[in-house]
Parts: structure tokens; sequence; C-alpha cells
């Protein structure tokens, strides 16, 4: 017979646990740091993105990595630019501030309009409730210049892990997720059309469902017209 | 070069200047001089109770384990930030190690390696950039691709010989 953790890992895939309030309850004791590889394919379709562009700037929303800092720029010769956004989440946590993160995302990013050639956005936006990932699209959007590209990646299984995920770059095709503890747990997972509604002013170029459970999606901005 | 003569006195007298005396350049801090010091022939020490406020320049390595603020131009030396370091500067170099802290953007034509718990808080221009797990960056990278060289802003040249903290103050 199944102990009540079986039980409650068995029902774990109809969602966290919901408390009377509509709360949810997060147990920190299923929380793990690990480290996988596993194949990426929108990768290398961001990176033949950017191949062209002189000198372009990539947003990089997930904490530093330091190898993938190295990757981009041998690669790419490009400026990075890390914007931790995780870390801003953690700290509207702490600070119990969550129903203002739409609000600071508006005007989180003092890059100018259309200056931006390309953006990680990584599955940052699978920590965020639907006001403020919209918000933080929008601001993704206004960001990149036209042909400009973003990388998303969005968790195609509810999970109740409380972590994020570090991307590492290990070779065009392969990443490292190296999990690291986290303050929120990822919300419910977005469906196809909400991500497309999320980046409306985009356009999904590639998409891809990986045995990992991820869905990588890469967008590009249409090119101004003449 | 970083030893001076005992008998120099403060360009400013210590009582008129209380608040600002721990933080005065080192040409006005005696106190400091026997902690700077020249470890090997072309590797010089700024020990951890030194403040410098101004510009440093010079053509040998230089580590830094006390304070810096202002500008640091080493464009063909070695710069490490010790675990003690602090610095709050522009900084230009041929290669930067950083195990310390900096504040203010670094150029250097070779590398930038931040290491372990090293942080640095500004924007990085240079051909190679390492940063190690459990270091601290905010700001940009800008790599330029092999071949192209950092340009430093530098618009004074380093004097030749050796480093040269100058009692100036930042704004002054």
């Amino acid at each position: 017979m199944a102990d009540a953790r079986s039980l409650t890992d068995l029902f774990g895939i109809l969602g966290p646990r919901r408390t009377g309030d509509g709360a949810t309850v997060v147990d920190s004791s299923v929380t793990q740091v690990t480290e996988a590889s596993y194949p990426t394919k929108a990768l290398q379709k961001f990176l033949g993105c950017l191949q062209g562009a002189d000198n372009p700037l990539i947003l990089d929303l997930g904490p530093v990595v330091g190898s993938n800092v190295t990757f981009f720029g041998e690669h790419l010769g490009c400026r990075i630019r890390v914007e931790d956004v995780a870390a801003d989440i953690d700290r509207h946590v702490k600070e119990g501030k969550l129903e203002l993160l739409p609000e600071y995302f508006a005007g989180r990013f003092t890059q100018a309009p259309g200056s931006v050639d390309g953006i990680l956005c990584w599955d940052i936006l699978d920590y965020l409730d639907r006001p403020a990932a919209q918000a933080l699209a929008t601001a993704l959007c206004r960001l990149l210049k036209p042909d400009g590209c973003l990388l998303g990646l969005f968790s195609t299984a509810e999970t109740r892990e409380q972590v994020y995920t570090k991307y590492v770059v290990v070779d065009e095709s392969t990443l490292r997720y190296r999990t690291y503890p986290a303050l929120r747990q990822r919300q419910r997972s977005l469906l196809n059309g909400d991500i497309i509604k999320l980046f409306r002013d985009l356009r999904v170029t590639d998409s891809f469902l990986m045995k990992s459970k991820l869905r990588e999606m890469l967008f590009r901005k249409p090119a101004a017209r003449v | 070069m970083w030893k001076r003569d005992e008998s120099v006195k403060p360009a400013t007298p210590p009582a008129q200047t209380p608040a600002a005396a721990p933080s005065a350049p080192v040409a006005a801090a005696p106190a400091s001089e026997p902690r700077t010091q020249q470890i090997g022939r072309d590797n010089v020490n700024i020990g951890k109770s030194v403040i410098i406020k101004g510009e440093l320049s010079g053509s040998e390595d230089l580590t830094i384990e006390g304070h810096v603020e202002g500008r640091i131009d080493l464009k063909d030396n070695v710069l490490t930030i010790g675990p003690n370091g602090k610095i709050k500067a522009e900084v230009f170099a041929k290669a930067v190690v950083v195990l310390g802290e900096v504040t203010g953007n670094v150029t250097a034509s070779e590398k930038v390696d931040i290491r372990d718990n090293g942080s640095v808080d500004g924007d990085i221009a240079s051909p190679r950039v390492a940063i190690a797990e459990g270091a601290h960056f905010r700001g940009a990278v800008d790599m330029q691709r092999a071949g192209a060289k950092a340009q430093p802003k530098s618009t004074a040249p380093a004097a030749p010989g050796q480093a040269q903290p100058q009692a100036q103050k930042v704004g002054a």
C-alpha cells in the first residue's frame, strides 16, 4: 500500500495543493538541487538569428552564469547585459509585494526601446502570474529591435519544486539544467495559445517540445515596414 | 616609488579634516605607507589599510587589498583586486583578476577574471571574461571579437616607470 507521501506525489500531477483560501502550499522538503544535461534545439536557432548582427546586444534574464557569458561572447562577439529577474521575484516575495510586479516590470528595464538584438528569457515567465507575465512580455517586446529574437522556455509539466533553473550552455545543442532554491514555485503551465498571446507583438518562428518537458520557443520581432 | 620619505608632511593638516582622515590620499596618509610594499620586482601590493582617492597609473602588476576610489590605469599590466580590496573606480588594465569588490566599469585588453566571491558592479569590456560560480556580477559584458582590442578611454598616458598614486581627490 502506498504511504501518504507516495499518494501526495501521485496526486501531485494534478497540480500543487491548495488551501481553503486558494493559497498554494509549497512543500519545501521536496526542493532539491540537481544538475543534468539535456539537448536543445532552439539555442542553435537563436544563435543563428544573431550571427549576422554586428556587436549585438543580448539581454539575459537569468542569473549570471560565467560560462554562458563566455560562450555568447565568443560565439557572437556580443554585449551581454545580465538582468536577474529571478532575484527580482524573490525580492518581491520577501517583501510581500508580489502584486506590484506588473508595475515593477513596466519600468524595470533602462535600455532604449528597440535597442536589444536578442533576449534570453529562459523559463522566467513560468514563475509569474498572468498580469506580471504580461507586463514582462510587453516590456521585452518593446526592447527588441525589429528582426530581434527572443528565446523562451516553458514547462509543460506541473511541478511543485520550489527551484529556479540556471541554464548552462554546454554547446550549441546542449544545456545543463542546474537548479537552485527559489522563494516561489512555478505557476500553472502556460498553454501554447497563452504564450502566443503574451508575445502578441512577436512572431513564433520555432517551437520544440522537448523530452525534458520544456517547450522551447523562438520569437522574432517583425521587421519594420518601409 | 611606494617608499617615501617619512618626513614628508601631509598636504592637509589632519586636524582640519578629521572625518576624511581615513580616506585621505596616499600622499597624505603616511601611517599607511609601510603597508604599501613592493612584493617582487614587477608586482606591487597595496595593503588593506591603505585608502587611495584619485588616479592610479603605472607599468607594474598591482595587487590591491585596500580601498581605491577614482581611476586605475595599468594598461600593460595585471591588476588583482584581493579578497579585501574594495574598488570604486573606472579600471583599465591588460588583465583584471577580481577576488574582492569592484564598483565601476572595467576595461581589459586581454582578460577579466571574476573569481569565487569576487564582485563586480559595472560594465566589463574585454575580449575574454571568466565569471566563476559564486561570483557576483551586475552589469553588461562587451566581448569584442578576437583581434579587436579593448580601447581604454585613457587620456593621460601612464608615467613610465612605476605606479604612481596621485594625491588628487576625485571630483576635486
